[in-house]
């Protein structure tokens, strides 16, 4: 049933994708906010506060944008998706973007026509076992019982990967990862599998996380990135280089405290094109002057809000891995501003 | 006769004995317990392992529940806190609810507006009390039609006009078709009744409101339809499924029975595709179809969309229970009303309908309470509502790892709603019982 629906309203897409094109910008500032596309709720990465305040890592990519768009990081609306709508609710041009955990693949970007403006977290699939279950490699895993989450990129991944090492697995299907938690602590299944950042969330809320392991094995590339609608690439570009500008802010050491004392003007030029004190590159993306400098100030460079949502000082505790910067043996690579 | 026994018999009683108390074995308490629990051999094992049963599960649970923490800012500090008291078993941490009580009650409505949905309630409850309970005064019935209108307003905000010109659309259409009727004829003004409100609320009503504002301003804090979440959410879209889909049901359940061709084809086409279809697909349908066939710039709210799907799903459950009323009136109800000479809404409004809305009162209620238990479903479709809200505070650092507890506090809250639903359809049968059997 989910699948049917999903194939009638992407074929719809397609149609819609003709009429939703190329000013929303103009409709973004008409309206005064962004309408930007959440989880209805991920640890770490969008939650609503006690206060129904949003949080989190994806999130503060939605404020970073609204912030370079309008000047105001607060002028968003978030829209909770679920997985079933979070497409066409870009599509029907419900949500001018969508920031919400998705897998950057081929047939999201070109089949569904959306564009994926960059990568704000690589992520892969990874394996949680008890520790007294003695397993050290996912290679040992022949015959276990894995508990997964069905309709998700993780069930066919794991498909996958027993297949191709010639072992045996039986699943129990998960609908959430609340779901997941209890069914696994309460010994239903051997393996829980899912993101490895979910994983760690997932263990930190045990009361022993000691008792877990989670296997070095990542099976999975999933390059988790905010996207947008194919047809309106002026709008594509101004979230391509938001995201762009708070990595490479990070890269030039350019952060929330020091941002104002820098757009003065330095010795930098990059940093003086970007942050708008030299150059036009504001103009070009059709935004004042200060995109740049309003995006960092809204949350901070992109290690600031690493650390701030899901860094090592958070419960969730993930080191940066992938997503440190190239410089120091990462994957974040931010094209130059010039 | 006397005389004869005196030397015969030694002593007569000439009083009567004192009543005794029966034996303990055949009275109170423990007559009760062994005719009921241990009156035969098997009955008797077949309590104790009941009773042993119901202690096991209830030494499991009482200790977690009635052991739970209240004051905890985190679920790793109910942990704390559970350790240091030395419990020795796992309890309940119920911190979450005290933390997000009233995310789970109002959504994300503005904490210091709650007044504003607390007092929707007591107007709902004023305006149902002259439907609901027969003692009632009458003249409370015209509160009851203006409480939709002053509900909308209390809950949404914005200018107070608004609804008073959407609502005098409805007093223009009454008004036509009370008094239109002898200028007019009766087809007529029927068509008059329903085409120039539409009208009016097209091009007339917004303008108005307007005027209206500028002139007098009158208004609250506006309120979007995305801040509304937890129980208020379920509750307006159960509540507005529910007033909504009765009158809709009854008319499709009356068209379903109509001789007339056309009319009775779009009756049953309609029930039969509503009910030939899940509701969780006609909530996809509203969240995700509708987009596409509106305009961009025309952001139909979401809610609202959800609302009418649910209104429409009900009313074709409620029509087919209210069918099988109209289906259980003996002929001759019909045909008596026929002979008094009424016409069809007449016999349809005094003779025919309230017995058979008395005999659909069971299947009527029992709808509703599938209805508004079917609310959480709009959790699919990204709307807030208690269960979307669970996961939402799960996805929150602090309490993720938290379960039953939240399961637990939305399960009381939904039980309260649907148990007293099913009170009152009982004591409504009970009122109404008038059968001769």
């Amino acid at each position: 049933m989910k699948k049917s629906v999903f194939l009638g309203t992407i074929a719809v897409a397609g149609l819609a994708a003709g009429f939703v094109s190329a000013q929303t910008l103009d409709e973004v500032r008409a309206r005064g906010e962004l309408n930007c596309g959440v989880t209805t709720g991920l640890v770490g990465f969008a939650a609503p506060d006690a206060n129904g305040q949003w949080d989190g890592f994806d999130v503060g990519v939605c404020r970073a944008v609204a912030a370079a768009v309008l000047g105001d990081p607060t002028a968003v609306s978030f829209v909770p998706t679920t997985g079933q709508t979070r497409f066409t609710a870009l599509a029907s041009g419900e949500i001018d973007l969508l920031a919400r955990n998705t897998t950057w693949t081929f047939s999201r970007d070109v089949d569904l026509r959306f564009e994926f403006v960059g990568v704000n977290y690589y992520d892969g699939q990874g394996f949680m076992v008890p520790r007294e279950l003695g397993v050290s490699s996912a290679m040992e895993l022949d015959g276990a019982t894995v508990c997964i989450q069905t309709g998700t990129t993780t069930e066919l991944n794991l498909a996958d990967f027993f297949a191709s090492n010639n072992m045996a697995y039986e699943p129990v299907p998960i609908e959430t990862n609340a779901e997941a938690q209890q069914q696994y602590l309460a010994g239903a299944c051997d393996v829980y599998t899912t993101d490895a950042s979910g994983l760690a969330a997932t263990r930190a809320t045990f009361e022993d996380p000691s008792a877990h392991v989670v296997l070095p094995e990542i099976i999975s590339k999933e390059p988790l990135g905010p996207l947008v609608r194919h047809g309106d690439n002026e709008w594509g570009d101004i979230a391509r280089w938001t995201l762009n500008a708070l990595i490479a802010a990070e890269e030039l050491g350019i952060t929330s405290d020091n941002v104002a004392e820098l757009a003065q003007g330095t010795s930098n030029p990059e940093i003086n094109r970007m942050l708008g004190s030299e150059g036009d590159l504001g103009a070009m993306l059709g935004l004042a002057s200060d995109w740049a400098v309003n995006a960092i100030s809204a949350g901070g460079n992109y290690g600031e809000l690493f650390e701030a949502h899901i860094g090592e000082d958070t419960a969730i505790g993930l080191a940066r891995g992938l997503n440190a910067q190239w410089t120091d043996g990462g994957l974040l690579y931010s094209p130059p501003f010039r | 006769m006397s005389d004869t026994h005196a030397q015969s018999v030694q002593f007569v009683r000439d009083t009567m004995i004192p009543e005794q108390d029966a034996p303990i074995t055949e009275k109170g308490a423990v007559k009760w317990v062994r005719e009921n629990l241990f009156s035969s051999w098997l009955n008797a094992i077949l309590t104790i392992v009941s009773i042993l049963v119901v202690y096991w599960v209830l030494a499991h649970i009482l200790p977690w529940m009635l052991g739970g923490i209240w004051v905890a800012e985190s679920l790793t500090q109910c942990r704390e806190i559970r350790d240091a008291s030395g419990i020795g078993y796992d309890v309940a941490c119920w911190a979450v609810i005290s933390d997000r009580w009233h995310q789970l009650l109002f959504g994300f409505y503005p904490s210091g507006l709650y007044w504003r949905p607390i007092l929707t309630l007591i107007v709902f409850g004023a305006a149902i009390a002259p439907i609901l309970f027969s003692g009632v005064s009458r003249k409370m019935l015209l509160f009851s039609i203006a409480a939709p209108f002053l509900a909308y307003w209390l809950l949404w905000g914005g200018s107070i006009w608004g609804p008073v010109a959407a609502a005098l659309g409805f007093v223009i259409g009454w008004a036509i078709m009370t008094y239109g009727e002898g200028v007019l004829g009766a087809l007529a003004s029927i068509i008059a009744a329903l085409v120039v409100p539409i009208l009016y609320w097209l091009f007339v009503a917004g303008a108005l409101a307007g005027v209206l504002q500028d002139f007098l301003p009158i208004g609250i804090e506006n309120i979007r339809s995305d801040q509304f979440g937890g129980f208020m959410l379920a509750l307006i879209i159960g509540v507005s499924g529910i007033v909504l889909s009765l009158p809709l049901g009854i008319l499709l359940a009356l068209g379903r029975q109509s001789d007339l061709f056309i009319i009775n084809k779009c009756s049953v086409i309609f029930i039969e595709v509503i009910r030939g279809v899940p509701l969780i697909v006609w909530l996809f349908t509203a969240s995700l179809l509708l987009n596409y066939f509106l305009p961009p710039e025309v952001s139909f709210d979401l809610m609202l969309r959800v609302i009418i799907m649910v209104t429409l799903f009900a009313s074709a459950y409620i029509a087919e229970v209210v069918r099988g009323g109209l289906a259980a009136l003996p002929r001759g109800q019909y045909e008596g009303a026929d002979s008094l000479g009424l016409d069809y809404w007449q016999s349809m409004r005094l003779i025919i309908l309230p017995q058979a809305l008395k005999i659909s009162i069971p299947g009527i209620v029992s709808t509703f309470i599938g209805l508004f238990k079917d609310t959480t479903l709009v959790v699919f479709i990204g709307l807030l509502d208690p269960i979307g809200l669970s996961n939402a505070i799960r996805a929150d650092s602090d309490w993720n790892g938290i379960y039953w507890e939240l399961f637990i506090f939305i399960g009381l809250c939904f039980f309260i709603f649907c148990f007293s639903m099913s009170r009152y359809s009982q004591w409504l049968e009970r009122k109404l019982t008038t059968g001769h059997h």
